[in-house]
């Protein structure tokens, strides 16, 4: 997984509640059965016209936030299914970051899985980094992992929570499935000791 | 010390190791896999030479992409949908995990299937590619949906790294009025709470009103825990569930049956436990509902009218406006005056003997009205034969239905069920999302008497002005 430290680059304001995984990567393209091409459906339904054209009122087929990386989205973000293919569509499309008040927990996880920051910060700052991804590509946002913050390019700056554990793994790029293989041994020996007492399952 | 609840429990038998941060690993007791979300998290495994840890823990079935129509046996025509149930065939055959294939009688959507088979038991963890296994909370069992990495992660190692969500409380109390069912009750938690609600949570469902509920009601309950927000939903176990598992193809025999009794009969939220959130409805308080918007938290009496986006606060006011001109809705407008096109009653929210028993009650000797597409697509091949065996099936084609094959159909489009821009539809699904059924399809969530009801009529209608006998389920 590639690594996640510190990124500079548009934010692109979507200011909707309950974005939800039927919006960000609609059903016909879960079809696939690979992991990869999935950005030219983001949002699809937003997206494109039924002409199959670019609806251009919609915020990433404007020019100055066709290379967004970062979303500064409304409250409840990723909410509905537990595709994966919704932070595959948004990782394809280049988005690197997300911001918003609250996201689905699942979606929330799955960011993680593909080397994607969700950030959860107050409705008061939300609104000011909303107000700053508005100024379109002049205005350069910085996420900062190490530091945990994400500044305006005013310079204004907010700190966020992350859990520790998803922090270190970003910042490395690590693998889940190559951590756990390593405590194989608890594994089985956990497994033993719960055939004994709940055999049934 | 304060006592533990139900969800503490199950997950203190579960923790493989603990680390200083609280992150845990935790063993996953059943992992359910069906086709959309395991074709990569397969093929991760193939790239790094790995196996599926527990294959016998491991059960397979295709679902969402299968036709429901009765020519279903002559194939898939959509490639990518043929491919993708043929690339599960192919990894169930490879990696040796319990699969029912299409024509299997016991096929159907995964959470059916599961309880139904006796897979899903108390105080288990389940897990599954797919946000509604909040289903199996219904038993007692710790169950979530989670993403295809963490479908890999699980094939792999049998585990999931996590760390513990908080607890929240849902009572209701009380009895439910006639007409009121378990969709109801959890629609109006949801329109309640919203749908970040539950975010962070788990929720235990409790109070007479859900202790009085068959298992296919707290099934219905439990699957909508996440449009609530809530990583799961939870009901104590209790004579109810023990009856219903009893006997389950899968589920303990003989002694086995009893030791686990034993332990199943401690699966509940101590007297003193702590709850970070308590939400109490009065069962009583709870009318029929549908959703009039594109969020499952737009929730209202079916005697109330469509809000305007001024009732709103903050993001939602655009929200509501969007939601209106999508659904092509006007404030003030009353719901029952609502006309619809197409009837969907089906879905792993809804799809159940009790569902089809409830539906057909009210269509019983009546017809749809003149025009309406309505389908019953029932959630397993066992629960098609045995409404058959019942007679509803006949009720459902008399009354102008049309009665399918199991398979999520409608729910979410992914097969050649799906609606047309425009077109209305009362189902018994749990998502109204824009485009949900079909692209610029409109989508109102009820329950299943509920949506027999307005394919009667021809528009949203309170069933309880058509009941005869109260309505169950």
């Amino acid at each position: 997984m590639e690594k996640f430290e510190k990124l500079t680059g548009i934010a692109a304001p979507m200011p909707l509640v309950n974005i939800d995984t039927d919006m960000i990567i609609p059903k016909q393209f879960l079809k696939t059965i690979k992991r990869s091409g999935l950005g030219v459906h983001a949002f699809d339904e937003m997206r494109y016209l039924a002409d199959g054209t670019e609806n251009p009122d919609f915020v990433l087929n404007k020019p100055q936030y066709r290379e967004a990386q970062i979303l500064v989205a409304g409250d409840n973000f990723g909410c509905g299914s537990s595709r994966e293919h919704a932070p595959w569509a948004l990782a394809d499309f280049g988005v690197k970051a997300v911001i918003s008040t609250s996201f689905a927990d699942i979606f929330y996880n799955n960011c993680f899985k593909n080397g994607m920051l969700p950030i959860v910060l107050p409705q008061e700052a939300v609104d000011v980094l909303m107000k700053d991804a508005e100024k379109g590509s002049n205005a350069r946002m910085t996420v900062d992992l190490e530091n945990q913050t994400v500044t305006t390019s005013d310079g204004e700056s907010f700190a966020f929570e992350l859990d520790p554990f998803r922090k270190h793994c970003l910042m490395n790029g690590l693998d889940d499935i190559g951590l756990t293989m390593e405590k194989v041994t608890a594994i089985d020996s956990f497994e033993s000791q719960s055939a004994q007492s709940r055999p049934w399952v | 010390m304060s006592g533990k609840t139900l969800y503490d429990k199950i997950w203190d038998a579960h923790v493989v190791q603990q680390d200083e941060d609280g992150t845990c690993l935790l063993y996953i007791d059943r992992h359910l896999v069906h086709e959309v979300t395991s074709p990569q998290a397969f093929e991760g495994l193939r790239l790094a030479g790995r196996k599926v840890r527990a294959p016998g823990r491991t059960i397979a079935v295709p679902d969402h992409n299968v036709p429901t129509t009765l020519d279903r046996a002559k194939g898939i025509e959509n490639e990518e949908s043929r491919i993708q149930v043929e690339a599960l065939d192919r990894n169930a055959r490879d990696f040796g995990v319990h699969y029912y294939p299409v024509d299997d009688v016991r096929q159907g959507i995964v959470h059916i299937v599961g309880p139904e088979q006796g897979w899903t038991l108390p105080g288990m963890t389940v897990v599954c590619g797919d946000s509604h296994t909040a289903t199996h909370g219904a038993f007692g069992a710790l169950a979530h949906g989670i993403g295809t990495s963490e479908v890999e992660h699980v094939l792999a190692t049998q585990t999931l790294i996590q760390k513990k969500s908080k607890n929240m409380k849902v009572e209701i109390t009380g009895q439910l009025a006639p007409g009121v069912t378990a969709k109801d009750i959890t629609l109006s938690v949801i329109g309640a709470t919203g749908t970040a609600g539950g975010t962070g949570y788990v929720i235990e469902y409790c109070g007479e009103a859900i202790r009085s509920l068959s298992m296919e009601g707290r099934m219905t309950v439990c699957n909508m825990a996440i449009e609530g927000g809530a990583r799961a939903g939870l009901i104590a176990p209790d004579e109810t569930t023990f009856a219903y598992v009893q006997g389950r193809p899968h589920a303990p025999k003989g002694a086995q049956f009893e030791a686990a009794l034993a332990w199943w009969k401690t699966l509940y939220s101590d007297d003193d436990a702590h709850w970070d959130k308590v939400v109490t409805l009065r069962g009583e308080d709870i009318a029929p509902v549908v959703t009039w918007g594109t969020s499952p938290e737009d929730v209202l009496p079916i005697t109330a009218a469509v809000p305007a986006p001024a009732d709103f606060k903050g993001g939602k006011v655009e929200a509501a406006q969007r939601a209106l001109d999508y659904m092509g809705l006007k404030p003030g407008q009353k719901l029952t005056d609502i006309a619809i096109d197409t009837v969907f009653i089906g879905s792993c929210t809804n799809g159940r003997i009790e569902d089809l028993r409830a539906a057909a009650a009210i269509l019983k000797g009546k017809k749809i009205k003149d025009g309406m597409r309505a389908m019953v697509v029932p959630g397993s091949g066992l629960v098609r034969a045995q409404a058959e065996e019942e007679g509803l099936a006949q009720i459902f084609l008399d009354a102008g239905f049309e009665w399918r094959l199991a398979g999520c159909s409608m729910c979410l489009a992914m097969n050649p069920d799906q609606l047309s821009p425009g077109e209305r539809c009362a189902a018994t699904s749990n998502r109204n999302f824009e485009g949900r059924q079909g692209k610029g399809g409109r989508t109102h969530l009820m329950s299943p008497a509920m949506a027999a009801a307005a394919a009667i009529t021809g528009r949203l209608t309170d069933v309880r002005d058509l009941m005869t006998e109260p309505a169950q389920a």
